[in-house]
């Protein structure tokens, strides 16, 4: 069976974004070792030459003609949704 | 209540009734917020003659992961609790053109992920039929806004049977479309290879009519599909399986009587009724756990706190910036699904975990197709019991993933499936029927179970 050790789950969120406390880091452990542990019933499979499916349209390369519409969300209303706006920009804590 | 009840009153008398009921059915949690200034407004743009069309003055809700105009759009979570959306989902817009009326927002599982609408960030929906229940879920709140009266239709996705799931535990119609008959514009993203927009009614041919209105090409969603409901062909063949694999000891009796009756039903209609083999449909469960995580992690990736929704206080760089946030907006549900599509993800994981899905979901469509070349329709229950008891399955993540092991398949595999009322448990509480078609023959799986009401 799958095991995830405290620094598996830290690296997981990590990648995931996420700041999670002990307590969560402990019980997303466990959950997600019963949870990969159902998903391998996967392995009772042969996939072998098998084409995977990616999406079950059979649409390619669907596209429209790049133009300003004039129904289009405004940089005004989208910079209004901004928890922290300033100068007409989103202001964030410094990265550097 | 059908639509054609609501068509010969004034839209503000509809509107008013509709937001009466609701708030006096409030105890169930169906809805999060009531959009009443904007649909009393439009109410009576449709009195003044503003608007003509063939929902004039229907009032409905819809599943508050649409963005709407009219009060905020939270998707049930922390994370947009005061977003108030620039945009409106196309779906909305075409059923608005025909004089229909959003007067409000109803509960889901945060971000839609979940099976009982438990996992709101403002409390649960209860079942219409037992307020000890579930609503189920992810669409609960829509499901029990039909059931309870408030409106005669609803809007709700199914990614997984989030649809189907809730009509079955209250006793509606709830219908899941092939992947790409309606827009997503202006929906909340959840699994996007399996995302589906559609409804709930009291009957088939209301649903069918919402649906007809809601499906066709959008330009603001490069995934939808050139084709027009209302000239589907109607089944002809008159062929029926019902999938074995649906019909173990695992489904409870009473649900597996429901479909076995309404197989009786379809068989007193001249239809032939066989067992049919799906062996696939034991493993989508598996696919979907390792498919639609790894699309939600990419999708609420977009939730960092920086452009809207919510952000932490007291954080001194970016990347606390984008932890904390994303800690504090989703709930416990939506970090485990991101959690899992991270690892299945993750370098030295993928092919044996996303790939394999992938590739297991061909050999799933695979013997769909087969199948689909003898049969018009296949059916079986939608989850495996009635609605269970609230704060029941919420310990146990498994547990509640179960209960889309039905719903899955077709969803996978982007057919058209939809709910029918099949009767009350000993208990009293509803069982769904589902019927699966075949690719694009959504209008006329309507139309089959439109044809069985009254007799089933």
């Amino acid at each position: 069976m799958r095991k995830f050790s405290t620094s598996d789950i830290r690296h997981l969120a990590t990648l995931s974004g996420l700041s999670l406390t002990e307590e969560e880091q402990v019980s997303l452990g466990s959950d997600l070792e019963e949870i990969i542990q159902y998903v391998n019933k996967l392995d009772e499979l042969d996939v072998s030459g098998v084409e995977p499916t990616y999406q079950v349209t059979d649409l390619i390369n669907v596209s429209r003609s790049d133009e300003v519409r004039e129904d289009m969300v405004s940089r005004e209303q989208l910079l209004s949704l901004s928890p922290d706006e300033a100068n007409g920009q989103i202001r964030v804590p410094k990265v550097l | 209540m059908k639509i054609s009840d609501y068509l010969q009153n004034s839209a503000t008398e509809n509107v008013q009734k509709a937001l009466e009921i609701a708030k006096s059915k409030q105890d169930f949690g169906a809805l999060l917020s009531l959009t009443e200034g904007r649909a009393l407004e439009r109410a009576r743009a449709v009195d003044a003659g503003e608007f003509e069309g063939r929902l004039k003055g229907v009032p409905f809700v819809v599943k508050d992961n649409f963005l709407a105009y009219g009060g905020p759009s939270t998707a049930a979570s922390k994370m947009l609790e005061s977003f108030s959306a620039p945009l409106q989902a196309t779906a909305i817009e075409r059923l608005e053109a025909e004089g229909a009326i959003c007067i409000g927002k109803a509960n889901l599982d945060a971000f839609a992920h979940g099976g009982s609408t438990e996992n709101s960030a403002y409390g649960p929906t209860k079942n219409a039929f037992d307020p000890q229940r579930v609503a189920g879920g992810s669409s609960g709140g829509s499901a029990v806004s039909v059931a309870l009266d408030i409106v005669p239709f609803a809007l709700g996705s199914d990614t997984g049977g989030s649809i189907r799931q809730p009509a079955s535990f209250n006793g509606v119609v709830g219908v899941k479309p092939t992947y790409g008959t309606v827009s997503r514009y202006g929906v909340v993203a959840m699994a996007s290879s399996t995302d589906t927009i559609g409804c709930f009614a009291n009957n088939s041919d209301d649903a069918s009519l919402v649906m007809e209105i809601m499906a066709g090409v959008d330009v603001n969603d490069m995934t939808t599909l050139d084709h027009s409901w209302a000239d589907t062909p109607s089944f002809t063949r008159k062929r029926v399986g019902v999938v074995k694999q649906f019909m173990t000891s695992d489904v409870d009796e009473e649900v597996r009587q429901a479909t076995i009756r309404y197989a009786e039903s379809l068989e007193s209609q001249g239809y032939a009724v066989d067992e049919v083999d799906l062996p696939m449909a034991d493993y989508s469960l598996a696919m979907y756990y390792i498919i639609m995580p790894a699309e939600v992690m990419s999708n609420l990736a977009r939730y960092d706190g920086v452009h809207y929704g919510h952000r932490a206080d007291n954080v001194t760089t970016l990347a606390e910036l984008y932890g904390k946030s994303r800690d504090e907006g989703f709930e416990a549900e939506n970090k485990r699904r991101i959690m899992i599509g991270s690892f299945v993800l993750s370098s030295g994981y993928f092919d044996a975990y996303y790939l394999k899905a992938q590739k297991a979901r061909t050999l799933l469509i695979d013997e769909f197709k087969k199948l689909f070349e003898n049969y018009d329709v296949l059916i079986g229950p939608v989850a495996p019991t009635p609605a269970f008891r609230l704060g029941e399955n919420t310990q146990d993540p498994i547990k509640m993933y179960l209960a889309d092991v039905m719903t899955a398949p077709a969803s996978m595999a982007g057919l058209p499936a939809i709910s029918v009322p099949g009767g009350l448990s000993n208990e009293g509480l509803p069982i769904g029927v589902q019927l699966i078609g075949n690719y694009k023959t959504d209008r006329a799986l309507l139309e089959l179970a439109s044809q069985m009401e009254g007799i089933a």
